[in-house]
């Protein structure tokens, strides 16, 4: 460990303005990162982390201001460096890998010229070998046949291999820090648990130094040497990840840890029980009164708001009615190669559940498993190629779109993004209505009412019903969706990854929401999730996908206790949280 | 992410009261106040927006004023635009005469004033009719999609290969010279635009989960078109009409100028460039000032378009 610290912040304020005012997004934050040092910053969204994560890179917007304190890179003070300086150290000493590896390279160059370019810069100019050198980096960043991948577009690239062209990008200037700024949260577990074992792999080989900035607990505790928690533009609390876990001082790292450890430890909670005698000793739920008694204080909170659900799953476990069958579902895509040669992709194969009254299936799989095809043909957006769809009895599979509108008032879904999926116009009460505005069943006075007892439904209060979707929360917003969904008193959901864009914390209260709905309106759940957290805090059973076909599926006891597939025992282990689970 | 910050604070803070509180409903009465308030409150700041930009402001009132000239000419000439007067002709501007007279002694003013009449007039018209036909074929093109899609389209590009004030010249060759005939002429050659950018915008907006939201909560087509697709569309558009509302005024002005325009005596701006073009060395201001006038207000709507473009951002 080198004397000098790479990044230094001392007592750093900044703020965002907004007119007149001056909003404070960082309120004096000091910190340190040494090189062979791993750093985690930990905080919800709107916390800071990412203005911190910018304003060291020198990438803030226009309306951010400096308002005091400083940034020392490599002993060097560049408060109020000048951009062509600031531009030197980005990529020779400071590497950014960027959130989102989906928008986040340039879709018409192809990635070796786009990588080519870092080290051009890096070096000072072209140079003889510059081509072995992209392709070294991207061998170096674990992507296999890299000089096929130089010559590739980003969209021929899965999202795991953008990201790590990403790192390669911030690697050529060979800095001394790298800055991921939620590096995996666009990605699959497993995708995700390489990229990160990968970049720790990195760090360890070239002596130098990671930030990592994110929302997971999980992730940062399992990768960092010591963990920043973020609140309100405050660092509450900083030491080592052990020290954290067990006695966190902060009240808001208690509820962090709080929500993550009610979340992943269900999946633990959950293959316990399914080990100890299958579905009967889970559903005796003598794992739940063990689990709580081992997470104790720390995990009370989100156990308070989540306790009550292992309960109802026993109690609505002997389900009589079928209401949603899918037989033998398969769907194939047509693809025109580059020789104009009609090829087909198989995006489902052979699927068949069941979905029982009041209960909740949950599909889980990667992208690019086929889980949000299965979810659009049984909403009749789209048709199978081959299989057959029964809702309560009835064939629904080929049924034209005018035929299905009825059906509308039994099937709905909840989508992925709530910042997407509702009207920026509509006011809360205009969204939260309108499928029964769409079908006329109700006007004036009566939608009035139902508009309230909606809302109050999802626990929103009256007074948002003005609202526009901009100006509520992500965790709100969901909860008008789901408002929405319940609008015309289904008897089946569709949830599309509900809780995926939103914060750990948040995703704990819309999973209880989901479940309390469940128990008071007895609507049937499928939960589409590539996140076994979220699946083992809400699902009775468990459906797993992996390339269109089934490779397990069965109580979530068992599937998650003895996993009979290699690749759901690969599912679990990515589950970040490990040395957090340890600690409890 | 700063206003997250204070919302997600404000979603902890407002989860506990919300359940069971319904049964006291504020009356009706009471929640249109304050609905309108929530509305007047939120119109109010986009007002506010606008005003601090002093430009924007000022390109408002001249269009404005404009406008209201072009509606009602008698509040600001305060002479005949047609009574001549030989002993005044050829006048520099001064304080009677505002723009000075022209060779006949015809109060120039009165005469640009009500010029406008007929350039604004079917200026506003031919974006009407543009604006109509273009967001009708862009919605069928972009929610057909398909073989429509591609004949709408591949029309769309006939009409664009021509140059506009061509096919002006040729429509008012054919039908004659009139506010609507000019507004028809103009206004064709405008079409291409709005309807390619509407397409553009529905295939953009058709694609958002809320439109698919809609779809599944048993909205029918027509339905999903005027209360979720075209509001959501609208803004784009409402930028290009206004930048298009200026080149229709221009466009019109061109065709007097080309002696298209309104026969002698009535005035027009094209026609007044026109006949002032000859008194260019002696009375320079009879070419210049009706000019200059036209030039501005085109300014002007380029300045609030831009504005929109970017407040909209």
């Amino acid at each position: 460990m080198s004397a000098v610290p790479v990044v230094e912040l001392r007592e750093l304020r900044l703020g965002y303005r907004h007119g007149h005012d001056c909003i404070d997004a960082v309120r004096g934050v000091s910190l340190q990162v040494r090189r062979g040092e791993t750093v985690a910053i930990v905080g919800e969204s709107g916390s800071g982390k990412s203005t911190l994560a910018n304003a060291i890179v020198g990438l803030l917007p226009d309306s951010a201001t400096i308002a005091g304190g400083a940034i020392v890179v490599e002993g060097e003070d560049v408060t109020r460096a000048s951009e062509a300086h600031r531009r030197r150290l980005r990529g020779r000493v400071l590497g950014f890998v960027p959130q989102d590896p989906h928008v986040s390279l340039n879709p018409t160059m192809r990635i070796g010229r786009q990588v080519g370019e870092a080290l051009v810069q890096a070096k000072g100019g072209r140079y003889a070998a510059l081509d072995a050198d992209v392709v070294e980096l991207l061998e170096q960043v674990g992507l296999d046949q890299p000089a096929l991948r130089a010559h590739q577009y980003p969209h021929e690239l899965s999202g795991g291999m953008r990201q790590r062209v990403l790192i390669a990008i911030a690697l050529a200037g060979d800095p001394a820090l790298i800055i991921a700024d939620e590096p995996t949260s666009a990605l699959d577990v497993t995708v995700q648990r390489r990229i990160l074992d990968h970049l720790a792999q990195l760090v360890a080989q070239r002596d130098i130094a990671l930030l990592i900035i994110t929302h997971d607990l999980g992730v940062a505790a399992d990768r960092a040497d010591r963990v920043l928690v973020m609140h309100a533009g405050r660092i509450v609390e900083q030491g080592r990840p052990q020290d954290i876990l067990v006695a966190p001082r902060a009240p808001c790292t208690r509820e962090l840890i709080a929500a993550t450890a009610s979340l992943t430890g269900l999946v633990r909670l959950a293959a316990a029980a399914g080990t100890n005698t299958g579905e009967a000793a889970f559903a005796a739920n003598a794992g739940e009164a063990g689990f709580a008694a081992h997470a104790g204080e720390r995990a009370s909170a989100a156990a308070a708001g989540l306790d009550a659900r292992p309960a109802s799953r026993q109690h609505e476990l002997p389900a009589d009615r079928e209401i949603l069958r899918v037989e033998r579902l398969g769907k194939d895509y047509a693809l025109r190669n580059a020789r104009g040669h009609a090829q087909s992709l198989r995006a489902l194969d052979d699927l068949s559940f069941a979905v029982h009254a009041g209960q909740t299936l949950a599909i889980v799989g990667e992208s690019g498993s086929g889980k949000s095809t299965a979810l659009r043909i049984a909403l009749g957006l789209e048709r199978p190629t081959r299989g057959r769809v029964f809702f309560d009895g009835r064939e629904i599979s080929h049924l034209s779109a005018a035929a299905f509108r009825p059906l509308r008032r039994r099937i709905q879904l909840v989508q992925q993004n709530p910042f997407a999926a509702l009207d920026p116009r509509f006011s809360v009460r205009q969204s939260v209505v309108e499928p029964l505005v769409s079908f006329g069943l109700q006007r004036g006075a009566e939608l009035e009412a139902s508009a309230r007892r909606l809302v109050d439904l999802v626990h929103l209060p009256a007074s948002c019903l003005e609202r526009l979707p901009r100006e509520l929360s992500g965790g709100q917003r969901q909860r008008v969706a789901i408002a929405r969904a319940l609008a015309l008193g289904p008897q089946l959901l569709f949830l599309d990854e509900p809780v995926s864009a939103l914060d750990v914390s948040v995703q704990a209260r819309i999973l209880a929401l989901l479940a309390e709905l469940q128990r008071e309106l007895g609507v049937s759940y499928v939960l589409v999730s590539h996140d076994l957290s979220v699946v083992a805090s809400v699902a009775h059973r468990v459906l797993v996908l992996r390339g269109g076909v089934t490779v397990e599926q069965g109580p979530i006891g068992r599937v998650f206790g003895q996993p009979a597939s290699d690749y759901t025992r690969e599912l679990l282990a990515a589950v970040p949280g490990a040395r957090q689970a340890a600690v409890a | 992410m700063l206003t997250r910050t204070r919302t997600a604070l404000a979603d902890t803070a407002t989860l506990a009261p919300a359940r069971r509180i319904s049964g006291a409903a504020p009356p009706v009465a009471r929640q249109q106040r304050q609905r309108r308030q929530q509305r007047g409150h939120r119109l109010a700041h986009a007002a506010a927006a606008l005003l601090r930009r002093p430009g924007c402001t000022l390109a408002l009132v001249f269009v404005a004023v404009c406008l209201c000239g072009a509606f009602a000419p008698g509040l600001f000439a305060g002479f005949d635009p047609n009574a001549t007067a030989p002993a005044d002709k050829l006048q520099p501007p001064n304080p009677v005469h505002w723009f000075g007279t022209d060779d006949l002694g015809r109060d120039l003013f009165a005469r640009v004033v009500h010029g406008s009449t007929l350039s604004l007039r079917a200026g506003c018209l031919a974006v009407g009719i543009a604006l109509g036909a273009g967001l009708g074929l862009g919605v069928l093109s972009g929610f057909a999609g398909g073989r429509v899609d591609a004949l709408v389209m591949r029309g769309i590009d006939v009409l664009l290969a021509l140059p506009g004030f061509l096919l002006a010249l040729v429509v008012v060759t054919a039908i004659g010279f009139g506010t609507v005939p000019v507004a028809i002429a103009v206004g064709i050659g405008l079409v291409p635009g709005f309807a390619r950018t509407t397409r553009a915008e529905v295939l953009r907006v058709k694609t958002l989960p809320y439109v698919e939201a809609a779809r599944l909560g048993g909205a029918r087509w027509g339905r999903i078109v005027l209360t979720h697709v075209l509001p959501n569309a609208w803004g784009p558009v409402a930028v290009l009409a206004t930048l298009d509302f200026g080149s229709a005024v221009l466009a019109t002005a061109g065709l007097g100028f080309l002696g298209f325009g309104a026969a002698p005596p009535a005035p027009e701006w094209g026609t007044l460039i026109a006949t002032g073009r000859r008194f260019l060395v002696t009375a320079p201001w009879l070419s210049l000032l009706p000019g200059l006038v036209a030039m501005l207000l085109v300014f002007s709507l380029n300045h609030i378009a831009r504005t929109l473009e970017e407040t909209r951002r």
